[in-house]
Protein backbone atom coordinates (compact mmCIF):
# COMPACT_ATOMS: atom_id res chain seq x y z
CA UNK A 1 0.00 0.00 0.00
CA UNK A 2 1.53 3.53 -0.78
CA UNK A 3 0.73 6.66 1.83
CA UNK A 4 -2.26 8.54 1.11
CA UNK A 5 -0.36 11.51 -0.40
CA UNK A 6 -2.47 14.90 0.80
CA UNK A 7 -2.41 17.50 -0.68
CA UNK A 8 -0.38 20.66 0.50
CA UNK A 9 -2.65 23.06 -0.17
CA UNK A 10 -6.33 23.16 0.84
CA UNK A 11 -8.99 21.66 -1.60
CA UNK A 12 -9.85 23.73 -4.88
CA UNK A 13 -13.59 21.97 -4.34
CA UNK A 14 -15.06 20.97 -1.02
CA UNK A 15 -18.30 19.30 -1.30
CA UNK A 16 -20.59 19.04 2.03
CA UNK A 17 -23.60 17.35 2.30
CA UNK A 18 -24.83 18.13 -0.96
CA UNK A 19 -28.28 16.96 -1.91
CA UNK A 20 -29.39 17.40 -5.24
CA UNK A 21 -33.08 16.50 -6.80
CA UNK A 22 -33.25 16.54 -10.36
CA UNK A 23 -37.39 15.62 -11.67
CA UNK A 24 -38.56 12.85 -9.41
CA UNK A 25 -34.79 11.89 -9.02
CA UNK A 26 -32.37 11.92 -5.47
CA UNK A 27 -29.50 12.37 -7.77
CA UNK A 28 -27.19 12.87 -4.71
CA UNK A 29 -28.58 12.16 -0.83
CA UNK A 30 -25.81 13.74 1.18
CA UNK A 31 -22.51 13.28 -0.77
CA UNK A 32 -19.00 14.73 1.19
CA UNK A 33 -15.93 14.87 -1.68
CA UNK A 34 -12.92 17.46 -1.86
CA UNK A 35 -10.76 17.92 -4.78
CA UNK A 36 -6.71 18.13 -4.11
CA UNK A 37 -5.68 21.83 -5.22
CA UNK A 38 -3.37 21.78 -8.74
CA UNK A 39 -4.15 18.00 -9.33
CA UNK A 40 -5.88 15.68 -12.23
CA UNK A 41 -8.67 14.38 -10.68
CA UNK A 42 -10.01 11.95 -12.88
CA UNK A 43 -14.45 11.71 -12.25
CA UNK A 44 -15.32 8.50 -13.10
CA UNK A 45 -18.29 6.03 -13.23
CA UNK A 46 -21.27 4.61 -15.21
CA UNK A 47 -23.98 6.75 -17.67
CA UNK A 48 -26.21 8.14 -14.38
CA UNK A 49 -23.97 7.81 -11.70
CA UNK A 50 -24.22 11.84 -11.32
CA UNK A 51 -21.10 13.15 -13.18
CA UNK A 52 -22.56 15.81 -14.53
CA UNK A 53 -24.58 16.60 -11.94
CA UNK A 54 -21.90 16.96 -9.95
CA UNK A 55 -20.04 19.25 -12.22
CA UNK A 56 -22.85 21.57 -12.99
CA UNK A 57 -23.04 21.97 -9.03
CA UNK A 58 -19.26 22.79 -9.12
CA UNK A 59 -19.46 25.24 -11.67
CA UNK A 60 -22.57 26.71 -10.27
CA UNK A 61 -25.26 26.14 -12.63
CA UNK A 62 -26.96 23.22 -10.63
CA UNK A 63 -29.79 24.42 -8.21
CA UNK A 64 -29.03 22.52 -5.23
CA UNK A 65 -31.75 21.30 -2.24
CA UNK A 66 -28.93 21.49 0.39
CA UNK A 67 -25.61 21.32 1.10
CA UNK A 68 -22.49 23.86 0.63
CA UNK A 69 -20.03 23.36 -2.39
CA UNK A 70 -17.31 25.42 -2.75
CA UNK A 71 -15.00 26.62 -5.09
CA UNK A 72 -11.47 27.52 -4.11
CA UNK A 73 -12.86 29.05 -0.56
CA UNK A 74 -16.13 30.61 -2.43
CA UNK A 75 -19.34 29.22 -2.37
CA UNK A 76 -19.99 28.00 -6.34
CA UNK A 77 -21.40 29.94 -8.65
CA UNK A 78 -19.98 33.06 -6.34
CA UNK A 79 -19.40 35.55 -9.33
CA UNK A 80 -15.70 36.13 -8.65
CA UNK A 81 -15.07 32.56 -9.98
CA UNK A 82 -16.15 33.21 -13.10
CA UNK A 83 -12.86 34.59 -13.82
CA UNK A 84 -11.10 32.10 -12.54
CA UNK A 85 -13.22 28.66 -13.52
CA UNK A 86 -13.51 27.49 -16.67
CA UNK A 87 -16.61 25.32 -17.88
CA UNK A 88 -17.41 22.61 -20.53
CA UNK A 89 -20.38 20.96 -20.85
CA UNK A 90 -21.38 17.80 -22.51
CA UNK A 91 -23.22 19.68 -25.04
CA UNK A 92 -20.20 21.66 -26.78
CA UNK A 93 -21.60 24.90 -26.17
CA UNK A 94 -20.16 26.31 -29.64
CA UNK A 95 -21.71 28.69 -31.82
CA UNK A 96 -22.54 26.42 -35.43
CA UNK A 97 -23.04 29.65 -37.33
CA UNK A 98 -19.61 30.92 -36.92
CA UNK A 99 -16.23 30.06 -37.07
CA UNK A 100 -13.59 28.50 -34.84
CA UNK A 101 -11.71 31.32 -34.70
CA UNK A 102 -15.21 33.77 -33.96
CA UNK A 103 -16.59 31.44 -31.26
CA UNK A 104 -12.91 31.63 -29.63
CA UNK A 105 -12.49 35.25 -29.84
CA UNK A 106 -16.17 36.10 -28.58
CA UNK A 107 -15.76 34.18 -25.08
CA UNK A 108 -11.96 36.00 -25.03
CA UNK A 109 -13.65 39.46 -25.57
CA UNK A 110 -16.10 38.54 -22.76
CA UNK A 111 -13.21 37.62 -20.51
CA UNK A 112 -11.89 40.93 -21.08
CA UNK A 113 -9.11 38.82 -22.46
CA UNK A 114 -5.88 40.16 -25.42
CA UNK A 115 -6.82 38.86 -28.88
CA UNK A 116 -3.51 36.83 -28.37
CA UNK A 117 -5.23 34.43 -26.74
CA UNK A 118 -7.53 33.58 -29.93
CA UNK A 119 -4.48 31.52 -31.68
CA UNK A 120 -2.91 30.49 -28.37
CA UNK A 121 -5.85 28.24 -27.47
CA UNK A 122 -6.70 27.23 -30.69
CA UNK A 123 -3.18 25.75 -31.19
CA UNK A 124 -3.66 24.04 -28.12
CA UNK A 125 -6.16 21.98 -29.23
CA UNK A 126 -4.78 21.19 -32.54
CA UNK A 127 -6.96 23.23 -34.46
CA UNK A 128 -5.16 25.71 -35.99
CA UNK A 129 -5.73 24.11 -39.95
CA UNK A 130 -9.79 24.54 -39.19
CA UNK A 131 -9.75 28.20 -37.71
CA UNK A 132 -11.61 29.81 -40.06
CA UNK A 133 -13.78 26.89 -40.63
CA UNK A 134 -17.75 26.98 -39.60
CA UNK A 135 -18.08 25.44 -36.70
CA UNK A 136 -21.33 23.46 -37.91
CA UNK A 137 -18.96 21.90 -40.91
CA UNK A 138 -16.66 20.35 -38.30
CA UNK A 139 -16.93 16.89 -37.20
CA UNK A 140 -17.86 15.39 -33.65
CA UNK A 141 -14.59 15.21 -32.21
CA UNK A 142 -13.35 18.66 -33.46
CA UNK A 143 -16.26 20.43 -31.79
CA UNK A 144 -15.13 18.72 -28.22
CA UNK A 145 -11.97 20.35 -29.11
CA UNK A 146 -13.52 24.04 -29.55
CA UNK A 147 -15.46 23.70 -26.81
CA UNK A 148 -12.14 22.71 -24.91
CA UNK A 149 -9.96 26.03 -26.45
CA UNK A 150 -12.78 27.79 -24.69
CA UNK A 151 -11.97 26.09 -21.72
CA UNK A 152 -8.76 27.14 -22.01
CA UNK A 153 -8.87 30.92 -22.61
CA UNK A 154 -7.22 33.19 -19.75
CA UNK A 155 -6.11 31.93 -16.92
CA UNK A 156 -8.56 30.06 -14.74
CA UNK A 157 -7.09 28.37 -11.59
CA UNK A 158 -9.53 25.41 -12.18
CA UNK A 159 -10.80 24.04 -15.34
CA UNK A 160 -13.90 21.40 -14.89
CA UNK A 161 -14.65 19.07 -18.30
CA UNK A 162 -17.48 17.07 -18.69
CA UNK A 163 -16.12 14.06 -21.02
CA UNK A 164 -14.09 16.02 -22.99
CA UNK A 165 -12.37 13.26 -24.93
CA UNK A 166 -15.56 11.55 -26.49
CA UNK A 167 -15.77 10.66 -29.86
CA UNK A 168 -11.98 11.23 -30.01
CA UNK A 169 -9.48 9.22 -31.65
CA UNK A 170 -6.79 7.35 -29.44
CA UNK A 171 -4.18 9.64 -31.05
CA UNK A 172 -5.79 12.87 -30.01
CA UNK A 173 -7.00 11.08 -26.53
CA UNK A 174 -3.05 11.31 -25.97
CA UNK A 175 -2.80 14.52 -27.06
CA UNK A 176 -5.15 16.25 -24.92
CA UNK A 177 -4.00 14.01 -21.91
CA UNK A 178 -0.69 14.85 -22.17
CA UNK A 179 -2.15 19.10 -22.47
CA UNK A 180 -3.76 18.14 -18.86
CA UNK A 181 -0.92 17.09 -17.75
CA UNK A 182 1.06 20.22 -18.67
CA UNK A 183 -1.87 22.22 -17.22
CA UNK A 184 -1.31 20.67 -13.93
CA UNK A 185 2.32 21.24 -14.08
CA UNK A 186 1.52 25.24 -14.39
CA UNK A 187 -0.64 24.71 -11.66
CA UNK A 188 -3.53 24.21 -12.64
CA UNK A 189 -6.55 22.28 -11.84
CA UNK A 190 -8.22 20.30 -13.24
CA UNK A 191 -11.67 17.82 -13.03
CA UNK A 192 -12.28 15.48 -15.75
CA UNK A 193 -14.79 13.40 -15.92
CA UNK A 194 -15.26 10.02 -18.26
CA UNK A 195 -16.93 6.51 -18.39
CA UNK A 196 -13.64 5.24 -20.08
CA UNK A 197 -11.62 3.79 -17.55
CA UNK A 198 -8.19 3.79 -19.19
CA UNK A 199 -7.82 6.93 -18.65
CA UNK A 200 -8.00 7.18 -15.20
CA UNK A 201 -4.08 5.64 -15.24
CA UNK A 202 -3.21 9.40 -16.84
CA UNK A 203 -5.31 11.12 -13.39
CA UNK A 204 -3.32 12.02 -10.31
CA UNK A 205 -6.34 11.74 -8.20
CA UNK A 206 -9.41 9.62 -9.13
CA UNK A 207 -13.20 9.82 -7.74
CA UNK A 208 -15.99 6.80 -8.68
CA UNK A 209 -19.10 7.97 -8.00
CA UNK A 210 -22.22 5.34 -8.66
CA UNK A 211 -25.88 5.50 -8.20
CA UNK A 212 -25.18 8.99 -6.94
CA UNK A 213 -22.16 7.98 -3.99
CA UNK A 214 -18.98 8.06 -3.73
CA UNK A 215 -17.57 4.67 -4.02
CA UNK A 216 -13.95 5.51 -3.99
CA UNK A 217 -11.84 8.28 -3.57
CA UNK A 218 -8.18 7.19 -4.59
CA UNK A 219 -5.44 7.20 -7.13
CA UNK A 220 -4.41 5.27 -9.75
CA UNK A 221 -1.32 3.66 -7.47
CA UNK A 222 -3.75 2.27 -4.97
CA UNK A 223 -6.25 1.81 -7.00
CA UNK A 224 -4.89 -1.30 -8.53
CA UNK A 225 -2.94 -2.30 -5.41
CA UNK A 226 -6.34 -2.58 -3.62
CA UNK A 227 -8.14 -4.16 -5.89
CA UNK A 228 -5.30 -6.68 -7.09
CA UNK A 229 -6.57 -6.15 -10.98
CA UNK A 230 -4.26 -5.47 -13.77
CA UNK A 231 -5.84 -2.55 -15.28
CA UNK A 232 -8.26 0.59 -13.99
CA UNK A 233 -10.91 -1.22 -16.19
CA UNK A 234 -10.95 -4.14 -14.07
CA UNK A 235 -10.20 -2.68 -11.08
CA UNK A 236 -13.41 -0.68 -10.95
CA UNK A 237 -15.28 -3.82 -11.59
CA UNK A 238 -14.10 -4.82 -8.64
CA UNK A 239 -14.97 -1.75 -6.91
CA UNK A 240 -18.46 -1.86 -8.15
CA UNK A 241 -19.10 -5.53 -7.59
CA UNK A 242 -17.90 -5.25 -4.11
CA UNK A 243 -19.77 -1.91 -3.31
CA UNK A 244 -22.97 -3.83 -4.74
CA UNK A 245 -21.96 -6.68 -2.45
CA UNK A 246 -21.82 -4.05 0.47
CA UNK A 247 -25.21 -2.79 0.02
CA UNK A 248 -27.11 -6.10 -0.09
CA UNK B 1 -11.65 46.31 -22.93
CA UNK B 2 -14.51 46.52 -25.50
CA UNK B 3 -18.36 46.41 -23.12
CA UNK B 4 -19.62 43.38 -23.33
CA UNK B 5 -23.25 43.86 -24.86
CA UNK B 6 -21.72 45.45 -27.93
CA UNK B 7 -19.28 42.10 -27.96
CA UNK B 8 -22.41 40.14 -27.60
CA UNK B 9 -24.37 42.12 -30.13
CA UNK B 10 -21.14 41.80 -32.40
CA UNK B 11 -21.02 38.27 -32.12
CA UNK B 12 -25.12 37.74 -32.79
CA UNK B 13 -24.47 40.47 -36.27
CA UNK B 14 -21.57 38.53 -36.99
CA UNK B 15 -23.50 34.86 -36.87
CA UNK B 16 -26.44 36.59 -38.89
CA UNK B 17 -23.69 37.44 -41.42
CA UNK B 18 -22.89 33.32 -41.86
CA UNK B 19 -26.71 33.42 -42.58
CA UNK B 20 -26.92 35.76 -45.62
CA UNK B 21 -30.70 33.95 -47.08
CA UNK B 22 -31.96 34.96 -43.76
CA UNK B 23 -29.94 38.45 -43.95
CA UNK B 24 -32.09 39.00 -47.29
CA UNK B 25 -35.25 37.69 -46.29
CA UNK B 26 -35.59 40.07 -43.05
CA UNK B 27 -34.53 43.02 -45.58
CA UNK B 28 -36.34 42.27 -48.49
CA UNK B 29 -39.56 40.14 -47.34
CA UNK B 30 -41.72 43.27 -45.70
CA UNK B 31 -40.71 45.96 -48.67
CA UNK B 32 -42.24 42.91 -51.01
CA UNK B 33 -45.07 42.69 -48.52
CA UNK B 34 -46.17 46.13 -48.53
CA UNK B 35 -45.86 46.11 -52.42
CA UNK B 36 -48.29 43.61 -52.19
CA UNK B 37 -50.45 45.57 -50.04
CA UNK B 38 -50.12 48.56 -52.51
CA UNK B 39 -51.06 46.45 -55.32
CA UNK B 40 -54.12 45.30 -53.85
CA UNK B 41 -55.70 48.78 -52.54
CA UNK B 42 -53.74 50.55 -56.10
CA UNK B 43 -57.75 52.50 -56.77
CA UNK B 44 -58.61 53.65 -53.76
CA UNK B 45 -56.91 55.78 -50.39
CA UNK B 46 -56.88 52.69 -48.55
CA UNK B 47 -53.36 52.02 -48.73
CA UNK B 48 -52.33 55.33 -47.71
CA UNK B 49 -53.67 54.76 -44.22
CA UNK B 50 -52.77 50.77 -44.08
CA UNK B 51 -49.50 50.91 -45.37
CA UNK B 52 -47.91 52.79 -42.63
CA UNK B 53 -49.42 50.58 -40.33
CA UNK B 54 -48.24 47.55 -42.00
CA UNK B 55 -44.64 48.98 -41.90
CA UNK B 56 -45.35 48.72 -37.60
CA UNK B 57 -46.14 44.94 -37.84
CA UNK B 58 -42.83 43.90 -39.82
CA UNK B 59 -40.34 44.75 -37.26
CA UNK B 60 -42.20 43.60 -34.32
CA UNK B 61 -43.08 40.13 -36.09
CA UNK B 62 -39.66 39.57 -37.27
CA UNK B 63 -37.67 40.37 -34.38
CA UNK B 64 -39.82 38.54 -32.34
CA UNK B 65 -39.63 35.16 -34.60
CA UNK B 66 -36.30 35.58 -34.72
CA UNK B 67 -35.23 35.94 -30.91
CA UNK B 68 -37.14 33.44 -29.38
CA UNK B 69 -35.68 31.02 -32.38
CA UNK B 70 -32.57 32.00 -31.55
CA UNK B 71 -32.75 32.31 -27.64
CA UNK B 72 -33.77 28.94 -27.67
CA UNK B 73 -30.86 27.96 -29.78
CA UNK B 74 -28.86 29.13 -27.24
CA UNK B 75 -30.74 26.92 -24.17
CA UNK B 76 -30.60 24.13 -26.44
CA UNK B 77 -26.72 23.88 -27.42
CA UNK B 78 -25.22 24.69 -24.23
CA UNK B 79 -23.94 27.78 -25.13
CA UNK B 80 -25.93 29.87 -22.72
CA UNK B 81 -24.47 28.07 -19.76
CA UNK B 82 -21.41 28.48 -21.51
CA UNK B 83 -22.33 32.25 -21.41
CA UNK B 84 -23.52 32.55 -17.72
CA UNK B 85 -20.23 30.56 -16.70
CA UNK B 86 -17.78 33.25 -18.24
CA UNK B 87 -17.52 36.65 -17.08
CA UNK B 88 -20.44 39.49 -17.34
CA UNK B 89 -24.19 40.02 -16.30
CA UNK B 90 -27.23 38.79 -17.80
CA UNK B 91 -27.85 42.33 -18.51
CA UNK B 92 -25.35 42.41 -21.01
CA UNK B 93 -26.08 38.79 -23.05
CA UNK B 94 -30.14 40.54 -23.14
CA UNK B 95 -28.85 43.99 -24.20
CA UNK B 96 -26.58 42.55 -26.45
CA UNK B 97 -29.66 40.78 -28.62
CA UNK B 98 -31.79 43.97 -28.25
CA UNK B 99 -28.92 46.19 -29.55
CA UNK B 100 -27.68 43.47 -32.14
CA UNK B 101 -31.83 43.62 -33.96
CA UNK B 102 -32.12 46.80 -33.39
CA UNK B 103 -29.75 48.01 -35.59
CA UNK B 104 -31.37 45.34 -37.87
CA UNK B 105 -34.46 46.84 -37.45
CA UNK B 106 -33.06 50.03 -38.58
CA UNK B 107 -32.14 48.39 -42.24
CA UNK B 108 -34.98 46.95 -42.76
CA UNK B 109 -37.38 49.58 -41.73
CA UNK B 110 -35.02 51.77 -43.98
CA UNK B 111 -35.66 49.29 -47.04
CA UNK B 112 -39.04 49.07 -46.46
CA UNK B 113 -39.56 52.63 -46.21
CA UNK B 114 -37.75 53.09 -49.31
CA UNK B 115 -39.75 51.04 -51.57
CA UNK B 116 -43.10 52.33 -50.13
CA UNK B 117 -42.43 55.68 -51.17
CA UNK B 118 -40.29 55.56 -54.42
CA UNK B 119 -41.95 52.71 -55.51
CA UNK B 120 -45.30 51.96 -54.12
CA UNK B 121 -45.98 55.89 -53.93
CA UNK B 122 -46.85 56.30 -49.95
CA UNK B 123 -47.25 59.62 -49.21
CA UNK B 124 -45.37 60.37 -45.90
CA UNK B 125 -46.48 63.71 -44.10
CA UNK B 126 -43.78 62.85 -41.64
CA UNK B 127 -40.00 62.62 -41.74
CA UNK B 128 -38.22 59.57 -42.28
CA UNK B 129 -35.83 59.69 -39.24
CA UNK B 130 -38.28 59.24 -36.77
CA UNK B 131 -39.98 56.59 -38.65
CA UNK B 132 -36.83 55.09 -38.28
CA UNK B 133 -36.99 55.48 -34.90
CA UNK B 134 -40.36 54.87 -34.13
CA UNK B 135 -39.08 50.78 -35.66
CA UNK B 136 -36.17 50.81 -33.73
CA UNK B 137 -38.39 50.97 -30.17
CA UNK B 138 -41.14 48.63 -32.13
CA UNK B 139 -38.12 46.31 -33.31
CA UNK B 140 -37.13 46.24 -29.45
CA UNK B 141 -40.61 45.58 -28.13
CA UNK B 142 -40.68 42.06 -30.48
CA UNK B 143 -37.00 41.25 -29.27
CA UNK B 144 -37.69 41.56 -25.33
CA UNK B 145 -40.95 39.58 -25.95
CA UNK B 146 -39.04 36.97 -28.30
CA UNK B 147 -36.58 36.54 -25.10
CA UNK B 148 -39.18 36.50 -23.03
CA UNK B 149 -41.81 34.22 -24.75
CA UNK B 150 -38.96 31.88 -25.63
CA UNK B 151 -38.22 30.46 -21.77
CA UNK B 152 -41.76 28.62 -22.36
CA UNK B 153 -40.68 27.10 -24.85
CA UNK B 154 -38.65 23.58 -24.83
CA UNK B 155 -38.40 22.92 -28.85
CA UNK B 156 -38.00 25.08 -31.72
CA UNK B 157 -42.14 23.90 -33.13
CA UNK B 158 -43.28 25.42 -30.01
CA UNK B 159 -41.28 28.65 -30.19
CA UNK B 160 -43.14 29.12 -33.69
CA UNK B 161 -46.33 28.15 -32.61
CA UNK B 162 -46.48 31.49 -30.12
CA UNK B 163 -46.47 33.53 -33.28
CA UNK B 164 -49.92 32.89 -33.54
CA UNK B 165 -50.66 32.87 -29.74
CA UNK B 166 -49.09 36.02 -28.83
CA UNK B 167 -48.60 38.29 -31.97
CA UNK B 168 -51.81 37.25 -33.95
CA UNK B 169 -54.07 38.28 -31.80
CA UNK B 170 -52.15 41.62 -31.67
CA UNK B 171 -51.75 42.26 -35.22
CA UNK B 172 -56.23 41.85 -35.35
CA UNK B 173 -56.68 44.33 -32.19
CA UNK B 174 -54.15 46.56 -33.16
CA UNK B 175 -55.93 48.45 -35.32
CA UNK B 176 -55.19 47.94 -38.62
CA UNK B 177 -58.45 46.43 -39.70
CA UNK B 178 -60.80 48.35 -37.77
CA UNK B 179 -59.55 51.99 -36.48
CA UNK B 180 -59.35 50.50 -32.21
CA UNK B 181 -62.10 52.82 -31.43
CA UNK B 182 -64.56 51.82 -33.63
CA UNK B 183 -64.01 47.84 -31.78
CA UNK B 184 -66.28 46.60 -29.43
CA UNK B 185 -65.71 48.06 -26.20
CA UNK B 186 -64.29 44.93 -24.48
CA UNK B 187 -61.88 44.11 -27.34
CA UNK B 188 -60.59 47.73 -27.01
CA UNK B 189 -59.67 47.39 -23.63
CA UNK B 190 -57.91 44.41 -24.51
CA UNK B 191 -56.00 46.33 -27.43
CA UNK B 192 -54.97 49.15 -24.74
CA UNK B 193 -52.76 46.26 -23.08
CA UNK B 194 -51.01 44.95 -26.16
CA UNK B 195 -47.80 46.57 -26.94
CA UNK B 196 -48.00 46.42 -30.67
CA UNK B 197 -51.70 48.73 -30.87
CA UNK B 198 -49.17 51.45 -29.45
CA UNK B 199 -46.08 50.99 -32.10
CA UNK B 200 -49.11 50.65 -34.79
CA UNK B 201 -50.56 53.94 -33.51
CA UNK B 202 -47.09 55.46 -33.52
CA UNK B 203 -46.27 54.73 -37.31
CA UNK B 204 -49.59 56.15 -38.43
CA UNK B 205 -48.94 59.44 -36.38
CA UNK B 206 -45.56 59.85 -37.63
CA UNK B 207 -46.83 59.09 -41.33
CA UNK B 208 -49.33 61.65 -41.17
CA UNK B 209 -46.72 63.90 -39.98
CA UNK B 210 -47.78 64.40 -36.21
CA UNK B 211 -45.35 65.10 -33.78
CA UNK B 212 -44.77 65.71 -29.83
CA UNK B 213 -46.96 63.86 -27.61
CA UNK B 214 -48.96 62.60 -29.84
CA UNK B 215 -46.06 60.77 -31.05
CA UNK B 216 -44.06 60.75 -27.80
CA UNK B 217 -47.00 58.89 -25.78
CA UNK B 218 -47.06 55.81 -28.17
CA UNK B 219 -43.48 55.66 -27.87
CA UNK B 220 -43.14 56.36 -24.37
CA UNK B 221 -45.90 53.11 -23.84
CA UNK B 222 -43.66 50.92 -26.32
CA UNK B 223 -40.39 51.13 -24.41
CA UNK B 224 -42.09 50.70 -21.25
CA UNK B 225 -43.68 47.68 -22.67
CA UNK B 226 -40.05 46.60 -23.65
CA UNK B 227 -37.93 47.01 -20.77
CA UNK B 228 -41.22 45.48 -18.20
CA UNK B 229 -40.23 42.20 -20.94
CA UNK B 230 -36.52 42.42 -20.80
CA UNK B 231 -36.72 42.73 -16.96
CA UNK B 232 -38.81 39.47 -17.05
CA UNK B 233 -36.72 37.85 -19.28
CA UNK B 234 -34.16 38.44 -17.53
CA UNK B 235 -35.56 36.46 -14.82
CA UNK B 236 -36.58 33.59 -17.00
CA UNK B 237 -32.87 33.03 -17.43
CA UNK B 238 -31.72 31.64 -14.23
CA UNK B 239 -28.11 30.77 -13.58
CA UNK B 240 -29.37 27.89 -11.71
CA UNK B 241 -31.53 25.17 -13.17
CA UNK B 242 -33.05 22.02 -11.16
Amino acid sequence: MTETVQPARPPIVSVRGLKVKRGRVQVFDGLDLTVGSGRLTGLLGPSGSGKSTLIRAIVGLQRIQAGQVEVAGLPAGHPDLRHRLAYSSQADGVYLDLTVAQNVAYFTRLAGRPASEVERVIEAVDLSGQAQRLAGRLSGGQLRRVSLAVALIGAPQLIVLDEPTVGLDPVLRVRLWDLFTRLTAQGVSLIVSSHVMDEASRCDDLLLLRQGRLVAATDPVRLLAQTGQPDAERAFLELIRRDQAAAR
Amino acid sequence: MRPRWLVTAGRILTQLSHDRRTVALLLVVPALLVGLFAWLYQSDQVFQRIGPMVMALFPFILMFLVTSVATLRERRSGTLERVLTAPGSKADLICGYALAFSLVAVLQTGVTVGFSVWVCRLELAGSVLQLLGVAVVDAVLGTALGLLVSAFARTEFQAVQFLPVFVFPQIILGGVFMPRQQMPRALELISDFMPLSYAIDGVSQVAAGQGGWVVGRPLLIMAAFAVGCLVAASATLPRRTP
